[in-house]
Order: C-alpha cells, then sequence, then structure tokens
C-alpha cells in the first residue's frame, strides 16, 4: 500500500455518475448493516443533542457528524469472532457501536446513570468492555497507541492472530505517545492498525497550524511501515483499506498507518459554534454526507432498494425511541460509590470524617 | 540460606515470579542483550527468551502505556525505567492512563515500573532523584521503596502478584552494599505483604519514621544516640508509602509520643508532610513534641561531593533532630 491523494468530492461526483450493473463489494445483509450503523450513529446522537438541549446530557456532547464512515467502515472490518479489539477516539461512537456497544450504554455515560457502564465516573463514549473487544479511552491524545500496541503485544506473545486498531486525530498526531507507541509497535512489527482521522480540524487549530506536512500518511516513512491515505467518507473503500491493514498485521506484517480524510462537521462539543470554520468549507462537506452518499450509492447501483434502507432507518428509530425510554428515568449513582474502585485492594476509600454517614451538611 | 545483596536479591524475586508465572514479563531500554544498566535482569534473556524480556525503544511513555495494554489482557508486565529519573517521562501515562484505568473503566491494570532511586553516589541532577512524593498524590498507584535485601525480594514478589499498578523504586546506593542472609532461591517463597510497615528498631524514648535508604542512617543515627545519649530510638520502616500503614504510625506515635520523618528526598511538599499531617488529625494529643523533618534541601541534587553530601541528609543531621525532639 502507498499513499494516494484521494480528492473527497471528485470521489463523490463520480459516484453520482456511476452507472448500476457493478457488483456489490459485500453481500447485501452486510451492506445493510453497515447502513444500520452509520444511520443508528447518527440518530442516536441527534437523540443526544436534544437530551443535551434538555439539559439531560450532564457534561459535554461530541458529535461525529459526517465522520460516520470512518468509524463504522474501518470498525466493521475487524474480525469481531477472532476478538480483534480497538481503542476509540471522542468521535468514534459508531466503531463502539459496530463493536457491540448498546445505545442505552451511551445514554447512561452521557446521562451519568448509575446503571451506566461506568457508573458515572467517566463521560461521553470513553468506557470500554475487554469481552466485547473496546478498550475505554482517556483525554490525553496519543495515549491509546502504546496502550493498543501493549494489545497487539500480548496477542503476538500468545500467537492469537488477533489484531488491535487504535484511533486518532490529525492533532494527536503531534504527541509523543502516538510517536513513541508507533514507533515501538513498528520496530517489533505488532500486530497494528493506526487509523488517523484528518477531519481537518483540531478544537479550533486547522492541520496547517498543526504541522508543516501536508497528508498525514507520509508520518508512516518515519516508523518504516507502509501507509494508505482514502477517502474517510466513503464507508466502503474505508472498510477495504482498513481489512487490507488488518490483514496484513494478522498475518506478521506489522502496523500500517491509515489516513482517513474526512471532516468535522461540528464544533469540537455542542458548545462551540464553530465561528473560525468558513461556511462554504461546512457547505461543501455538507454536500459529501457519508450517510447519504452510502445510501445513494446503495440504490443507484441496485445493491439494496430504498424501502430496505427505509426499514432499518424505522428499526433505528424504534430501538432509540425504547433506549431513550428506558434509560431517561435511571437513577444517578449513590454519592458514596465514589469511593469504590479506586483500587483492587483496599477495596474502598475511607470518607472524610466530616463525610461520614453522606452528603455534605451544614 | 546465603548472604545475597540487595540488587541480587531483587533479581531473584523477579526469576522466582518469571519462573512460577508465564504472565510475567520484562520490558524496557537494555533489559534484554546488556541485561539491564545495573545488571538487575542479566542472564535473563538467556533464560526466557527474547519475547519475556524485552529491549525496547528508548520511549518510557510506550513501555508504560505497553505494559498496561498487556495487564489488562492479563499479563503481569514489570517495566524498567534505567534510572528512575525518567520515570517522569511516562508520569502522564502512568497518572492519567494507568491510575485511573480501574476506577473509569473497570480496567485491571497490575503493572510493576520498577527502577533505581537515590543518591549518595554523586549521579548528580538527573540520576539520584527520589519521584516518590509525585505519586503518593494519585489515587490508584501504589508505592513501595524496599530497605532491605529481604524486602527487595518480598515486595517485587508481592508487587508483581498484586492486581495494582505498582511503583516499585529500588535504592541504587542499597544495590551491593546492603547483604542479607535470605532462603536459597526455591527454598520457601518470601513475599513482603504491600502496605505493612516493618519495626526496624525498638524504643520508647523517640520514633524515626522513615524509608528506603534513610533506614540505615536512622539505624546508625540510633545506635549512636543510644551510646551518647542513652536514649532508646525507634524505627519504623514504611516500606510501602501508597497504601500507608496509618496503623504501625499511629502505634508508633501513642508509644514514644515524640516523631520525627526522615526522607532522602526534597522538602517541600514531601512524604514527610503527609505524614505529619495524618498524625496530627489523628494522633495530636499522644505528642509531646512537635513533629520534626530531615530530608534533602529543596535544590535539585548537585554532582560535586561537597555539594551532594551537603544537600543530603546524613547520619549527624538526624542525630542532631532526635536531641531536639527529645530535649523538648
Amino acid at each position: 500500500m502507498t499513499a494516494r491523494p484521494v480528492v473527497a468530492e471528485d470521489r463523490a461526483a463520480a459516484e453520482r455518475q456511476a452507472a448500476g450493473g457493478a457488483p456489490p463489494p459485500l453481500g447485501r445483509e452486510r451492506l445493510l448493516e453497515l447502513y444500520y450503523y452509520m444511520r443508528l450513529t447518527r440518530s442516536l446522537e441527534e437523540r443526544l443533542t436534544n437530551l443535551y438541549r434538555q439539559g439531560k446530557v450532564i457534561g459535554g456532547l461530541f458529535r461525529s457528524l459526517g465522520q460516520e464512515a470512518d468509524s463504522v467502515g474501518s470498525a466493521y472490518a475487524l474480525d469481531r469472532a477472532a476478538g480483534d479489539m480497538l481503542a476509540p477516539l471522542i468521535r468514534n461512537l459508531g466503531s463502539l457501536l459496530v463493536m457491540g456497544a448498546r445505545p442505552e450504554e451511551v445514554l447512561r455515560q452521557y446521562m451519568a446513570k448509575a446503571t451506566g457502564p461506568t457508573r458515572g465516573r467517566e463521560l461521553n463514549v470513553h468506557f470500554g468492555d475487554l469481552g466485547r473487544g473496546f478498550v475505554g479511552q482517556i483525554s490525553h491524545l496519543g495515549d491509546m497507541v502504546p496502550v493498543m500496541a501493549g494489545v497487539a503485544l500480548t496477542f503476538r506473545m500468545r500467537r492469537q492472530g488477533r489484531v488491535a486498531l487504535v484511533y486518532v486525530g490529525d492533532g494527536a498526531t503531534s504527541t509523543g505517545a502516538f510517536h513513541e507507541g508507533l514507533s515501538l509497535a513498528a520496530a517489533r512489527r505488532l500486530p497494528l492498525v493506526v487509523i488517523v482521522e484528518n477531519n481537518g480540524w483540531a478544537y479550533s487549530t486547522r492541520l496547517e497550524r498543526q504541522t508543516a506536512v501536508r497528508g498525514l500518511a507520509v508520518k508512516a516513512g518515519a516508523y518504516g511501515i507502509p501507509a494508505a491515505r482514502e477517502d474517510g467518507n466513503d464507508v466502503l473503500a474505508v472498510f477495504a483499506v482498513t481489512r487490507a491493514a488488518v490483514e496484513r498485521a494478522r498475518a506478521g506484517g506489522g502496523p500500517t498507518l491509515i489516513e482517513l480524510l474526512t471532516y468535522r462537521r461540528k464544533g469540537h462539543a455542542e458548545h462551540d459554534d464553530q465561528h473560525y470554520v468558513p461556511k462554504e468549507e461546512l457547505a461543501r462537506w455538507e454536500a459529501n454526507d457519508p450517510l447519504e452518499r452510502y445510501a445513494r450509492l446503495l440504490t443507484s447501483r441496485g445493491w439494496l432498494a430504498a424501502d430496505e434502507l427505509a426499514a432499518a432507518d424505522a428499526r433505528v428509530t424504534g430501538e432509540l425511541d425504547r433506549a431513550v425510554a428506558a434509560t431517561e428515568g435511571d437513577p444517578a449513582p449513590e454519592p458514596e460509590s465514589a469511593l469504590e474502585g479506586v483500587w483492587a485492594s483496599p477495596a474502598r476509600q475511607p470518607a472524610p470524617w466530616y463525610r461520614e454517614g453522606g452528603a455534605a451538611r451544614g | 540460606m546465603a548472604e545475597v545483596t540487595y540488587l541480587e536479591a531483587l533479581r531473584q524475586g523477579l526469576q522466582e515470579e518469571m519462573r512460577r508465572d508465564e504472565r510475567v514479563f520484562i520490558l524496557g531500554e537494555d533489559v534484554g542483550h546488556y541485561g539491564g544498566a545495573f545488571k538487575v535482569t542479566d542472564g535473563f534473556l538467556a533464560e526466557f527468551g527474547e519475547e519475556r524480556v524485552i529491549d525496547t525503544p528508548i520511549s518510557e511513555a510506550a513501555i508504560v502505556g505497553a505494559a498496561a495494554g498487556a495487564a489488562h489482557l492479563g499479563m503481569r508486565p514489570v517495566a524498567e525505567m534505567q534510572f528512575i529519573d525518567f520515570i517522569s517521562c511516562a508520569y502522564d501515562m502512568l497518572t492519567n492512563y494507568v491510575a485511573t484505568s480501574r476506577y473509569r473503566a473497570n480496567l485491571p491494570c497490575p503493572i510493576v515500573v520498577r527502577g533505581p532511586a537515590g543518591g549518595y553516589v554523586r549521579g548528580g541532577p538527573f540520576h539520584s532523584q527520589n519521584p516518590e512524593a509525585a505519586f503518593l498524590h494519585t489515587p490508584g498507584l501504589k508505592i513501595v521503596c524496599p530497605a532491605t535485601a529481604r524486602d527487595a525480594k518480598g515486595l517485587i514478589k508481592a508487587a508483581i502478584r498484586d492486581d495494582d499498578p505498582v511503583l516499585f523504586f529500588e535504592h541504587k546506593y542499597l544495590y551491593r552494599r546492603i547483604k542479607e542472609q535470605l532462603p536459597l532461591p526455591g527454598d520457601g517463597d518470601l513475599v513482603t505483604p504491600i502496605g505493612q510497615a516493618r519495626l526496624a528498631r525498638e524504643g520508647r524514648d523517640l520514633s524515626i519514621i522513615t524509608y528506603s535508604a534513610m533506614v540505615w542512617k536512622a539505624l546508625e543515627a540510633a545506635e549512636r544516640l543510644e551510646r551518647e545519649d542513652g536514649l532508646a530510638v525507634e524505627v519504623l520502616d514504611l516500606r510501602t508509602l501508597l497504601p500507608m500503614d496509618d496503623a504501625a504510625i499511629t502505634a508508633t506515635v501513642k508509644k514514644t509520643s515524640r516523631v520525627m520523618v526522615v526522607h532522602e528526598d526534597t522538602r517541600t511538599g514531601g512524604v514527610a508532610g503527609e505524614i505529619t499531617a495524618r498524625i496530627n488529625e489523628t494522633a495530636f494529643e499522644w505528642l509531646d513534641a512537635p513533629v520534626l523533618r530531615v530530608t534533602a534541601a529543596d535544590t535539585p541534587l548537585p554532582y560535586a561531593p561537597a555539594l551532594e553530601d551537603y544537600v543530603l541528609p546524613q547520619t549527624a543531621d538526624i542525630v542532631t533532630v532526635a536531641r531536639k525532639l527529645a530535649a523538648y
């Protein structure tokens, strides 16, 4: 694999003009599943936006609008049955859903419920489940690269043929942890796939101010590993490029760095009004919406019928209706539960004496 | 029984755990082919192979991060910092990722991060540090600082078996200077429980609470105080700093009512401040004198012998402060 530039808009235009008749790259069920996960990601975030406006989301809300193809297509390329694992970033809700995270978990997490996967300790999509193959991230960008290198190292030591995948953003490529983790993984040819989601912005900092390189795939050369550059808004292309890297890793070929070109269509988080983003740039990427593109591709090629997509939409709506209804009224965590589980042993921290017997008084 | 050094005891502990448990592996800079900068893992590559004794790039954050990832999956990694001074390069990984993993994401992270700490070896500012206070403040970590050969072995074994991340601070001055009769390898399972202090010397007149290499200076001072002043000085070797053995601290406070804390690390924000605060909160009425400290001065550690000896605590300092405490 060598880096090759992709001009996303050109690709989209080509798709619009494409005649039917080409054979689908995946079976119908899998094509539909990709669509379902992208729709679920977008609709779940829309529900979260409503809950945020109602004040029910306690902390910040991070959207992946316009990036659903990169999350879903890449995670879908892993072999879950083989035990592949990933570590997501803040805009990889879609990856988590593909790995088996449930909308209820995400809702409870955002609403800081006792019933959530972290029992109210962590925010948003910061949670993990080793059994389902995803590791809980932290906010410090780049840190998951060394951690997933360690996961990949373990796969190799145990001769398990499993693959680890880790996401970083364009901004995280500036961190030391990204460098150290990739360097270690490359030196030991570990089965690790590193996906760099180049969405143009690190909070309000453009890529040109982040780095002097044009295109992040070139960084792979410095680690002696192959790179690929792909249109991150084309879910099938994302799937294909990731699958190739995953299989290379599984076969002992070591890490691959994949740069996915996409765009962050909302602010860093819901509070951010994106005043620094040129309107015409937003409009251009809105016209390159990955979900609409994929739906158009599926129906124009005759791979899936419009009513099949509509049925998937309805399924998502129903699932989310039920998920929101099932979680909105869940209890907040017991305050004293904050003292549990810092260490395996001792299992519980003593309360300060002025807090013994409950919450602050006086 | 055989006489072994602190370093040899540590080595035996690591080796026994690697033989006992296949999940244990070592990663760090120059730990394999070279056998470690201080030869702690000398011969390990030949015995355990390249997959269990991993020479890494010079990347402390990656060493600790990769150890964490492996630990999540059930491995028992032991990461070496070539000098403990370089643990600061992994500070983010340890405090933000490792220490929080169980609490925030129910992720077990049973790693050991070990390496040579401490001064008195003319190592200068970057090969002499004592980093414990930087981590004492971080919930989720454990910190051990063995002073004896027995505890170097017993605590490394306990640290590897512990289900929490353990920072294991060895004292390089002690590596080859301390010798002790220990059971032969394989003859019994020498494990020192984490979280338990040890009475290094019993006394009734005043207490010295300390750890690591300062235990030996405290014992030296205690002998001198007994000889010259007739004082019976108790020396409490904490062994573990996190979690701290509050019961042992309280017991010695109640026994002597005069307490000093000695550590090699710098003074401001040091472990002694925390111990003093705990005594103040829980046993104030038992005190007959203020808790006093002997520590390094608040400077980077200088190289020249005259400077290093001036900055670091010496036995004479402990004697001076003990006399003031006894006379209070």
